[in-house]
């Protein structure tokens, strides 16, 4: 996994980290990730802009350039779905928590939620009962991984539905490798403009049905500006969809695919899409 | 061609617009998706009186960030997926003279028929939250709250909304079917 230094800032150097030490890294990590789009992907936005011949791609390009501006400057969340909250922790080993670390998060959320303002999206699935705070059964999602050393480090990963929504997994056949990108490309063209192009793409290869979703969105953390050769190939094959910015056209359709891979079983290959839209939102913070 | 149009909308005004054309919005917008156009319709079908009025309006398909200090403040505002309103639209475009809806992502072919003669369908930059905010002056009301903030109606007054791209005219004209 790769993490910016730019996205990364410490805290002031605690003794003992207590439960409102995790509460305000969780409203400013919050924060960060609603306001300052990450610099490789306001890169990837500004060097498509450069390439793209289309004038409305252009003028939709240099729309969404402004927008970022206007957040920044605004101190105001870029896009009105602040998405459902979704956090991977990773807990040093050396740490010793006196606390519940969850439930602290869980409180950031609410606050964040009064403070930034997050727009409240959590429902009920069956209800559609609002919970108003952005939390509820399962959410915020908080993916916990136990590391080497003894920092704790929150990462901040909001995201909306219009992406999410057109997302998908297939349990292929293990004999269908040469088709796995002709599944990722049909998935981004069935999209359309509905996830707000340009996307990023971020794919899952292997795993268990699970394993492969979860890989596809940690996939989307990595640097959007650092390919492998085969995720530039998709990528190509993605851009000559034709689709463009909010699906008006032009050869911007997707800024980066990313792809993370696990082992799997013989007679399985899970493929897992994870779409997200071009506000590629994600902040981190790191707490000792 | 660049456009300013204002509310109430004329269906003359409506059927000048030409996908390509570029439209700036002034006057009264007001918000609706998923859950308040299923409200409206069923409302509709039981001849009770909506508290908004679709003829001659402009319907934006967004779920705003608001603030409530003294008054409503909205801090984010762009568009939402407009094809998950595409079962209610042909519904309720049999019922009024003319309309304009700004979304994104475009609609279905069915809702691209219903369209013909009467509305156009306003693309505006998803997620371009913080920039459509700073075109929304006032926010004059606000109904069905109980559905939550993004499904509530926002009657939102808006000066130079923009730029929208007509993405689908009153002609049979879309940018998304290429």
């Amino acid at each position: 996994m790769h993490f910016l230094p730019e996205s990364l800032y410490r805290m002031g150097h605690t003794k003992n980290m207590d439960f409102d030490d995790v509460v305000n890294a969780t409203v400013n990590v919050l924060r960060k990730a609603h306001t300052e789009l990450p610099e490789d992907v306001v890169t990837a936005i500004r060097n498509a802009h450069e390439r793209e011949e289309n004038e409305i791609a252009r003028r939709t390009l240099e729309t969404i350039l402004k927008n970022v501006e206007a957040a920044k400057k605004l101190k105001v969340p870029m896009c009105q779905d602040t998405g459902i909250p979704v956090f991977f922790v990773e807990i040093g080993r050396d740490l010793r928590l006196e606390f519940d670390l969850c439930k602290a998060i869980r409180e950031g959320v609410r606050r964040a939620t009064l403070e930034i303002p997050l727009r409240p999206n959590a429902v009920h699935p069956i209800t559609r009962e609002n919970s108003r705070d952005n939390t509820g059964v399962h959410i915020p999602q908080i993916n916990l991984e136990i590391v080497e050393g003894d920092e704790l480090k929150i990462t901040a990963m909001p995201k909306g539905a219009g992406s999410e929504n057109v997302s998908a997994l297939k349990m292929m056949l293990p004999t269908e490798v040469n088709k796995i990108r002709d599944f990722v490309v049909e998935t981004v063209l069935r999209a359309g403009g509905k996830p707000c192009p340009p996307i990023f793409v971020g794919i899952g290869i292997g795993g268990t049905f699970d394993g492969a979703a979860k890989l596809a969105k940690k996939a989307l953390l990595r640097n959007v500006l650092e390919m492998n050769e085969f995720e530039f190939e998709i990528l190509k094959a993605i851009n000559d969809l034709g689709v463009g910015p909010m699906g008006l056209g032009g050869k911007t359709t997707a800024l980066a695919v990313l792809c993370e891979i696990g082992h799997c079983h013989t007679a399985s290959l899970p493929v897992a899409v994870n779409i997200q839209c071009w506000a590629n939102r994600r902040a981190e913070v790191v707490l000792r | 061609m660049e456009y300013e149009i204002r509310t109430p909308l004329s269906v003359e005004e409506v059927l000048k617009l030409r996908v390509g054309d570029l439209v700036y919005v002034t006057g009264e917008l007001f918000t609706a998706r998923d859950e308040a156009h299923a409200r409206a319709l069923k409302w509709l079908e039981e001849n009770k009186e909506l508290p908004f009025n679709f003829d001659k309006a402009v319907v934006y398909h967004c779920g705003p960030l608001v603030k409530k200090n003294d008054e409503w403040k909205v801090v984010s505002a762009g568009p939402t997926t407009s094809a998950r309103m595409n079962p209610f639209t042909p519904k309720i475009l049999e019922r009024v003279s003319c309309m304009a809806i700004i979304g994104k992502g475009g609609m279905s072919n069915e809702v691209v028929e219903a369209m013909k003669g009467k509305a156009v369908y306003l693309a505006f930059t998803g997620g371009a939250g913080a920039l459509a905010a700073q075109s929304i002056k006032r926010v004059k009301g606000v109904v069905w709250d109980d559905l939550g903030m993004p499904e509530a109606v926002w009657l939102l007054e808006v000066e130079k909304f923009g730029p929208c791209i007509v993405a689908i005219d009153a002609h049979g004209g879309s940018l998304y079917n290429r």
